[in-house]
C-alpha cells in the first residue's frame, strides 16, 4: 500500500469580501496517496482552484491541518512554502504562463535556478526535460515562437525539472483543442506510470472518466470520492 | 552569487527590451552625474592653476605687513598705522637663520610719462632682491641693482603693461626717458608678463624704482625709514612655518613689544592666499553640486517611476516566479539588480559625457580641467547607491505580492 503523500483534515478557507466573508472551502477532509492520478471537478465557484491552491501551498488555509510528505505544512512561513513549492510541487497552468521573453530550455531551467542548495548541471537536466516532452529540437524558441500544446509540453517539463512527487495541474488542456488536449493528458498519464502523484482539476468528463479516481466538489464541499 | 549573475543577465534582456524607455529613465542620472564630473574637473584644474600661479609667485615666500594680528574685530583701526622700519629689515638679517633672501619696499601710485603717452599705475620702491626672491625675470635689460640703491639713482624698471602703455609695442625701452612726478628716470629694463596675482591685481601694471630713491625722491621725506612690505623667502619649503616663527619674534624684539601684547605686525605665507582662493573655488563648487544632485534625486524618482510600472507590467511573471519556488529574496534581488544596472549604466554614461564635456570646456574656453580617478569611482558608487535606494520600494513592492493574485493578474 504506498504512503499517503497529501492528508488534508477540516479544510476550511474564508475570504473576506467587503463586510462579508466567502467559504470557499468548508471543511474538506482528503487523504491521497503517492502515484495516484486524481481528477477534481464540479461546477464553476465549486472551490476546485481554492483546492488546488492551499495543496500547492500558494495559498494559506483558515483553518485545519495539512499534511504534506509526512510534515505538517499548516502554519509555515512564505520562504519555507516557497522552498517546498519548489521541490516537490510541479505546476501547469490553463494559459501556461510562461516567460514570454525566455527561450524554451531558458523556462525549463527557471525551477533550478531557484533551488536551494543550488545543483550543478542545469542546462543538461533541462534539457532531459525538454526531452520527455518530444520538444529537444525546439529548446531556442521563445513562447510566441510555439503552439499552444507546444507551450503546455513546456510547461510540463518546466514542472518536471527538479524531480517533483506531485504535479498539480489547474485546467491544462483548457485552452487546447481535443486532439492536442488528449496528447497532454496522454503525457500525463505516462509521468504518472513513472511515479508521479497527478492531480489535475478538470471540467471535462472525458479527462475525469480516464482518471483513476474522481473528486466532485460542490459549493466548497466534497460530494462525490470514487475510484475506478 | 550565480544567481544575481542570473538576475543581471535577465535585468540586461528586460531592460533591453524597452531600450527607448531605458535611455529616457536613465537620462536624470547621466545628467546628474555628467554634471557633478564637469563640476569637479573645472574645480580641480582651477585649484591646480591657482596653485601654478602661486609656485609662478616665487617659492617658500613668507611677508610680513603693518597691522594688528588679531583678525577682524576692534583692533581693525590699528593697520592703518604703519610700524614696519628699515630696522625691522637689520633685525630679521640679524635673527632669522631660516631666512635666505630678503627684499622690503614702499608703495604707492605714480603717473608715468613718456614722450607723447602717461599711463598711472602702482609705483614700487624696492631693493635687487626683490627679483630673485619671486623669480622674476627681464623681458629687456637689467633689474635694480646695489648701486643703484647707493647712489639714489633715477632709474626705473618696467612692468609688461606700463611698458606697452608708454612705448610703441615691440620697441626697446632700455634707455628711454619717462618722467615720475616730475623726476626724470632712465628704464633699465622691462619684467616678462607674470599675469594676475592671487589676489587678482594685474603684476604686470607696476613701475619699479630703487627703494632710496622712492624715499627720497618721490614719496618725500614724511616717511623716514619706512616700509610697507617685507618680502622674504626661505631656505627650503619645510623651514617656512620656522621662518615665520623667527620672524615674528624679530619683528617683536625690533617693535620692543612686551611679552603680553600684541602684534603691530601680520607675518603671513602665500600658501594662506593659495587656500583663501581654493576655499572659494570650493564653496562655488559645493554649489553646483548641490543643483546636480538634485538632478540625481531626479533621476532617482524617475528610476523608481519606472520600476513601479515594471513591477506592475510583470505582475504574472512574479506570480510565475513565485509559484515556482522563488523566495522574496529572489524577487527583491531580481528587480534591485535590475534598477541598479539602470543607474550605473546611467552614470557610467555619464561619466564619458562629463569627461568628454570638460574636454570641450578646455578646448573652447581654455580653462584648465583634471579628471580625477576618484571622482569616477566616487559617481559610479553614488549611481549604485541611488539605483539601491530608489529601486527598493517597487523591488520590495514585487516580493511583497501575493502568489495567487500575481498569477491571476491580466
Ligand atoms: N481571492 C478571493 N477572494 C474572494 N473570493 C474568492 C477568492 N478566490 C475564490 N473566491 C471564491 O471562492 C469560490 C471558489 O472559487 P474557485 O476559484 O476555487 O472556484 P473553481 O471551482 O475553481 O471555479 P472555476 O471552475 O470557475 O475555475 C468562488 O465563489 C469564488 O468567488
Ligand atoms: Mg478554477
Amino acid at each position: 500500500m504506498p504512503s499517503p503523500i497529501i492528508q488534508l483534515e477540516g479544510i476550511r478557507r474564508i475570504f473576506p469580501m467587503g463586510d462579508e466573508t466567502v467559504e470557499a472551502l468548508k471543511g474538506i477532509d482528503l487523504t491521497i496517496h503517492e502515484k495516484e492520478f486524481v481528477a477534481i471537478m464540479g461546477t464553476s465557484g465549486s472551490g476546485k482552484s481554492t483546492l488546488m491552491h492551499i495543496m500547492g501551498l500558494l495559498d494559506s488555509l483558515s483553518e485545519g491541518r495539512y499534511n504534506l510528505d509526512g510534515e505538517d505544512v499548516s502554519a509555515i512561513s512564505r520562504d519555507k512554502r516557497a522552498e517546498i513549492r519548489n521541490q516537490k510541487i510541479g505546476f501547469i497552468f490553463q494559459s501556461f504562463n510562461l516567460l514570454s521573453r525566455s527561450s524554451a530550455l531558458e523556462n525549463v531551467e527557471l525551477p533550478m535556478l531557484y533551488r536551494r542548495p543550488a545543483i550543478s548541471g542545469r542546462r543538461e537536466k533541462a534539457l532531459k526535460a525538454l526531452e520527455m516532452v518530444g520538444l529537444e529540437n525546439r529548446s531556442d524558441h521563445e513562447p510566441r515562437q510555439l503552439s499552444g500544446g507546444q507551450q503546455q509540453r513546456v510547461a510540463i517539463a518546466r514542472a518536471l525539472v527538479n524531480e517533483p512527487p506531485i504535479i498539480l495541474a489547474d485546467e491544462p488542456t483548457g485552452n487546447l483543442d481535443s486532439r492536442t488536449g488528449d496528447d497532454i493528458l496522454g503525457l500525463l498519464t505516462s509521468l504518472n506510470e513513472q511515479g508521479i502523484t497527478i492531480i489535475i482539476v478538470t471540467h471535462d468528463p472525458d479527462i475525469g472518466g480516464k482518471a483513476k479516481r474522481r473528486i466532485v466538489l460542490r459549493d466548497g464541499n466534497i460530494e462525490q470520492d470514487e475510484t475506478n | 552569487m550565480e544567481l544575481y549573475l542570473t538576475a543581471f543577465q535577465q535585468a540586461i534582456s528586460a531592460l533591453w527590451a524597452y531600450k527607448g524607455r531605458t535611455l529616457l529613465t536613465m537620462l536624470g542620472i547621466v545628467i546628474g552625474i555628467g554634471t557633478i564630473i564637469v563640476m569637479v574637473s573645472i574645480g580641480q584644474g582651477a585649484n591646480q592653476a591657482i596653485q601654478d600661479q602661486i609656485n609662478k609667485m616665487g617659492t617658500n615666500l613668507l611677508y610680513a605687513i603693518s597691522g594688528s594680528s588679531k583678525k577682524g574685530g576692534v583692533r581693525g583701526g590699528h593697520g592703518s598705522q604703519p610700524s614696519l622700519r628699515l630696522k625691522d629689515i637689520d633685525a630679521i638679517r640679524r635673527l632669522c637663520p631660516s631666512i635666505k633672501e630678503i627684499s622690503y619696499q614702499i608703495n604707492g601710485a605714480v603717473q608715468s610719462v613718456a614722450e607723447n603717452k602717461n599711463w598711472g599705475s602702482p609705483l614700487q620702491g624696492s631693493v635687487p632682491a626683490y627679483a630673485s626672491i619671486t623669480s622674476w625675470t627681464l623681458q629687456e635689460g637689467e633689474f635694480i641693482n646695489d648701486r643703484h640703491l647707493k647712489t639714489v639713482a633715477n632709474v626705473a624698471v618696467l612692468g609688461s603693461v606700463v611698458a606697452e602703455n608708454l612705448f610703441e609695442p615691440g620697441s626697446s625701452v632700455v634707455g628711454r626717458k619717462i618722467r615720475l612726478k616730475n623726476v626724470p628716470f632712465t628704464v633699465i629694463g622691462t619684467l616678462t608678463s607674470k599675469g594676475r596675482t592671487p589676489d587678482g591685481r594685474d603684476a604686470d601694471d607696476v613701475v619699479i624704482i630703487p627703494y632710496t630713491t622712492a624715499v627720497r625722491k618721490i614719496m618725500g621725506r614724511a616717511l623716514p625709514g619706512m616700509v610697507h612690505f617685507i618680502l622674504v623667502s626661505a631656505h627650503s619649503k619645510e623651514l617656512v612655518p620656522r621662518a615665520k616663527w623667527e620672524m615674528e619674534i624679530a619683528l617683536r624684539q625690533s617693535h620692543r613689544i612686551p611679552e603680553n601684547g600684541d602684534d603691530d605686525f601680520i607675518v603671513g605665507t602665500l600658501d594662506e592666499f593659495a587656500d583663501a582662493a581654493t576655499e572659494s573655488t570650493a564653496i562655488m563648487r559645493l554649489l553646483l553640486i548641490a543643483v546636480a544632485s538634485i538632478s540625481l534625486v531626479v533621476g532617482g524618482i524617475g528610476i523608481m517611476n519606472i520600476m513601479l510600472v515594471t513591477v506592475t507590467e510583470r505582475t504574472r511573471e512574479i506570480g510565475v516566479r513565485m509559484a515556482i519556488g522563488a523566495r522574496e529574496k529572489d524577487i527583491l534581488t531580481q528587480f534591485l539588480v535590475e534598477s541598479i544596472t539602470m543607474s550605473v549604466v546611467g552614470g557610467i554614461l555619464g561619466t564619458v559625457i562629463g569627461i568628454a564635456t570638460s574636454r570641450v570646456i578646455s578646448e573652447i574656453a581654455g580653462w584648465p580641467t583634471i579628471i580625477s580617478p576618484e571622482s569616477i569611482v566616487i559617481a559610479t558608487f553614488f549611481s549604485g547607491l541611488i539605483g539601491i535606494f530608489f529601486g527598493f520600494y517597487p523591488a520590495r513592492k514585487a516580493s511583497r505580492l501575493d502568489p495567487i493574485d500575481a498569477l491571476h493578474h491580466e
